[in-house]
């Protein structure tokens, strides 16, 4: 046998052995008990969104909200802070994007609150103060660092609460990431119902609970003609046989009670007498406690649910609740209740999201393109083999299992790898029939033109091996250049296809110049052959 | 068996049709590609932001009522059949609705308007403008690494002249699939720009194919002139530029043929490169480099 021709085989049939047993779980539909229990992979290929169906996702979070919704509450705090020391003053807000605004009486507190501000908030920045129409103005600004890492903290959380909720609705295999600074990319494979998905993804979330203003008419009210502190909120009631939407208006105090942050729990029940679902709540600690002051206080009057500044509902406080929970009720479904149910245990976004890209695919679509692209792949494999065979005869044949070996590697490195296959990848591979064979080509014609110079098939042989070699590393390390560039920059889809380009264009240099010279190699090695097929 | 035997084509002698060809290829390509920067190219909703849904109804729909549908409901659409079972792809560009409206939006109205004809959307994308931006952007920057990569590694190969023909055969190649597509008016998206850089690894063997045995020639050949070896080379690789391609090319067809609807205009670009890539390495990588060549040394005597 020629030198090295063992260890070649050798390789060849231990690749195709490690590609057949990683392709072994894509192509049974069922893994017989033996090979679960071994170490053997049990993974199938991985198909993309455009194969599989489901949702491709970006979010962006809006985080000059998280920031302004950070400053608020800071505002609310001092608010409480100076009012607990019996400091006066005119007004405490939130001012523009970065700053908190103090307007005081007199010089006097205006020193006292100073101080005070320095020590409880040293993260911030205390402006110098200046005097405006007789009163005393601070003004506290966020720091450009601050404000970054309040930023960055609130993707963070986003993508955090974002993966709560979609483990809670059960989708497998989800994918969900960071995308450059404010972006958060979802995928869900193979979900039934995007809508639905979408939905539960995108809410904030955010729940507070809202004294209702008994004085104030809100069938008469306004933006404008509202008493300082108060807001207008509307409910929004859908009829469950029309589906007509109703909006009924409520008058609220602006400051909020309550928040969702002092959930610890909540679950869908059905009400007994009315056969409706709704929303039953538990609060920790804190939460138990703030309920019981407010509801003791607040007797008698209504309490409104709000979220996203949407009004659930307002039922009337008719006793003190002491136990720490509470339900809500509204004009839902059983599948709206149990979103809201995985909304509120999961927390609120720390800043509304935006979509910004959404890609639905329906599972069909998916099984008509998978189903497509074998028809495609196969006419392929079929043109050239026949071709092959008919142009360079036995050789042909040789150039053609070569091919073969080729995608059985492919498709095995796929697997092996955890790659994701998608249409454009199923493409590459279709292209890479054609191409693989072409380095065989590229070889053949070199024997040929050695053979018309009257060289013995050995010789020829060499000769085409050696003089192809540099033109087939050029064909391949210009492709691996673009496929390269395409995985870099490309996404989902096109991503796929660079990585079976490129997979495939390094598996073709081994087959085409190590798997098909061994079957030269060992048929003219020891003079069995007098002649090369070609 | 053989297709192409000895042949004696006189290429070079055919380069003054081939350039002016070429030329007119190339400008029509640079006229596509003023009208991709520009934004006023049939641009794919990936890269100008919108909203595309793929619908298949139950029974067959007249596009005119479709359309009307939905511009009476303040919807401009752009709709397209999809040739096989009664399918719809449904493009709006931008409108009043906010993104992740338009989709359910239209759906609505579907609905309303075809009550008696169900449907299922197989799919919808909805790309808001500044995603479309970042991908131009990206695409952009894609675009240019790849063609500066290839420059780089054929100039290491080869000397400066083979180098800077080869990258303008290649060039030419690219050029040649955004002016088709440009002709039809088929929709410049991701996937073409992928096709299109593929195209540009792939049309570049072909010319190195020629190019190897162009030099090979010229070490071995010191008598002949020039346009002797040239057009010599070219014929003795021939057959191997023109079967390689065959191979390719019958991959790239099958795709075309059966691949389905959603790399169609993909599987057609591959096509027309192979095609173009295989015509531009015989008749005008190499006789840019003799032109080149035949310049310098008359400017030397």
């Amino acid at each position: 046998m020629p030198k090295g021709l063992t260890w070649r085989i050798s390789l060849i049939l231990i690749f195709l052995i490690l590609s057949v047993v990683y392709l072994t779980p894509t192509l049974m539909p069922k893994l017989p008990s033996w090979w679960e229990g071994a170490i053997f992979p049990k993974d199938k290929i991985h198909l993309g969104l455009d194969l599989q169906g489901g949702i491709h996702l970006v979010l962006e979070v809006e985080t000059q909200k998280a920031v302004e919704g950070q400053l608020d509450i800071i505002a609310t705090d001092l608010e409480d802070t100076l009012n607990g020391k019996n400091i006066r003053f005119k007004n405490v807000s939130r001012l523009g994007g970065d700053r908190i605004a103090v307007t005081l009486f007199d010089k006097g507190t205006a020193e006292t609150v100073q101080k005070l501000l320095k020590d409880k908030y040293s993260r911030f920045e205390l402006q110098a103060p200046f005097e405006e129409g007789g009163y005393q103005n601070l003004q506290l600004r966020m720091a450009e660092a601050e404000i970054k890492s309040v930023k960055d903290k609130s993707v963070q959380q986003a993508l955090e609460t974002i993966r709560n909720r979609i483990d809670q609705f059960g989708v497998s295999e989800p994918v969900i990431q960071r995308e450059g600074i404010s972006n958060i990319v979802v995928q869900l494979p193979g979900v039934k119902d995007p809508k639905r998905a979408i939905e539960l993804i995108g809410k904030t979330a955010r729940l507070e609970f809202k004294l209702v203003d008994e004085g104030v008419d809100p069938t008469t009210a306004t933006p404008g003609s509202l008493p300082e502190g108060d807001e207008l909120q509307m409910e929004k009631r859908t009829d469950p046989d029309t589906g007509a939407v109703s909006e009924i208006p409520y008058v609220l105090k602006k400051k909020t009670m309550i928040t969702g942050d002092l959930l610890t729990d909540a679950q869908v029940r059905i009400d007994s007498q009315f056969n409706q679902p709704y929303v039953a709540i538990e609060f920790n600690s804190v939460g138990a406690k703030l309920f019981d002051q407010v509801t003791a206080a607040n007797v008698g009057k209504r309490f409104a649910i709000v979220l996203d500044n949407n009004v659930y509902s307002a039922p009337v406080i008719r006793e003190r609740i002491s136990g720490g929970s509470a339900q809500i009720s509204g004009s839902f479904t059983e599948k709206e209740a149990s979103d809201l149910a995985i909304v509120l245990r999961a927390g609120a976004l720390p800043a509304p999201v935006k979509i910004i890209q959404n890609l639905t695919v329906g599972p069909s679509l998916g099984q008509d393109s998978i189903h497509k692209g074998l028809i495609a792949g196969l006419v392929g494999v079929l043109l050239v083999i026949i071709f092959m065979a008919i142009y360079y005869k036995l050789s042909g044949m040789v150039a053609n299992t070569g091919m073969v070996l080729n995608l059985v590697y492919l498709m095995g490195a796929l697997a092996a790898l955890g790659a994701t296959l998608t249409l454009p990848g199923i493409a590459a591979i279709v292209l890479l029939i054609g191409m693989s064979v072409d380095a065989n080509v590229l070889i053949f014609e070199r024997i040929r033109e050695e053979l018309r110079l009257g060289k013995t098939p050995k010789a020829a042989l060499d000769a085409g091996y050696d003089k192809a070699f540099l033109t087939i590393m050029d064909s391949h390390v210009t492709t691996l250049i673009t496929a390269a560039v395409l995985f870099q920059f490309g996404t989902g889809p096109v991503k796929g296809f660079a990585v079976s380009l490129s997979l495939g264009v390094i598996i073709n240099l081994f087959t085409a110049l190590i798997g098909t010279k061994v079957v030269f190699d060992y048929f003219l090695g020891r003079g069995r052959a007098k002649k090369i097929s070609i | 068996m053989e297709i192409i035997g000895k042949t004696k084509i006189d290429f070079i002698g055919k380069r003054k049709i081939c350039f002016t060809i070429s030329a007119i290829i190339a400008l029509l390509g640079f006229v596509a590609i003023a009208q991709i920067v520009s934004g006023s190219a049939n641009l794919g909703s990936d890269f100008t932001g919108g909203t595309v849904l793929q619908m298949k109804f139950e029974n067959r729909i007249d596009i005119h009522a479709a359309r009307q549908a939905l511009s009476k409901n303040g919807i401009p659409a752009d709709l397209q059949e999809i040739s096989d079972g009664n399918k719809l792809l449904i493009k709006v560009g931008k409108t009043n609705l906010a993104l992740g409206k338009v989709a359910g939006a239209v759906e609505e109205v579907f609905r309303k308007e075809f009550t008696a004809n169900k449907f299922t959307v197989e799919s919808s994308s909805e790309i808001g403008p500044s995603v479309g931006d970042k991908l131009r952007k990206d695409t952009l920057i894609a675009v240019l690494i790849s063609i500066v990569g290839i420059i780089i590694y054929i100039a290491w190969r080869f000397d400066f002249k083979f180098g800077v023909a080869a990258a303008i055969a290649t060039f030419h190649d690219v050029l040649a699939i955004f002016a088709i597509f440009f002709l039809l008016n088929k929709e410049v998206n991701l996937l073409l720009i992928t096709a299109a850089l593929t195209i540009a690894g792939y049309s570049l063997t072909d010319t190195v194919v020629v190019f190897d045995r162009i030099r090979e020639n010229l070490h071995k050949n010191m008598k002949d002139s020039l346009v002797t070896i040239f057009n010599f080379s070219i014929n003795e690789v021939m057959s191997r530029t023109l079967i390689t391609s065959l191979t390719t090319l019958l991959a790239a067809l099958s795709l075309f043929l059966f691949g389905g609807e959603v790399i169609h205009d993909f599987a057609f670009a591959l096509v027309v490169g192979i095609l173009v890539g295989t015509y531009s390495s015989i008749f005008v990588a190499s006789p840019l480099v003799l032109v080149w060549e035949n310049r310098a040394k008359q400017r030397a005597a």
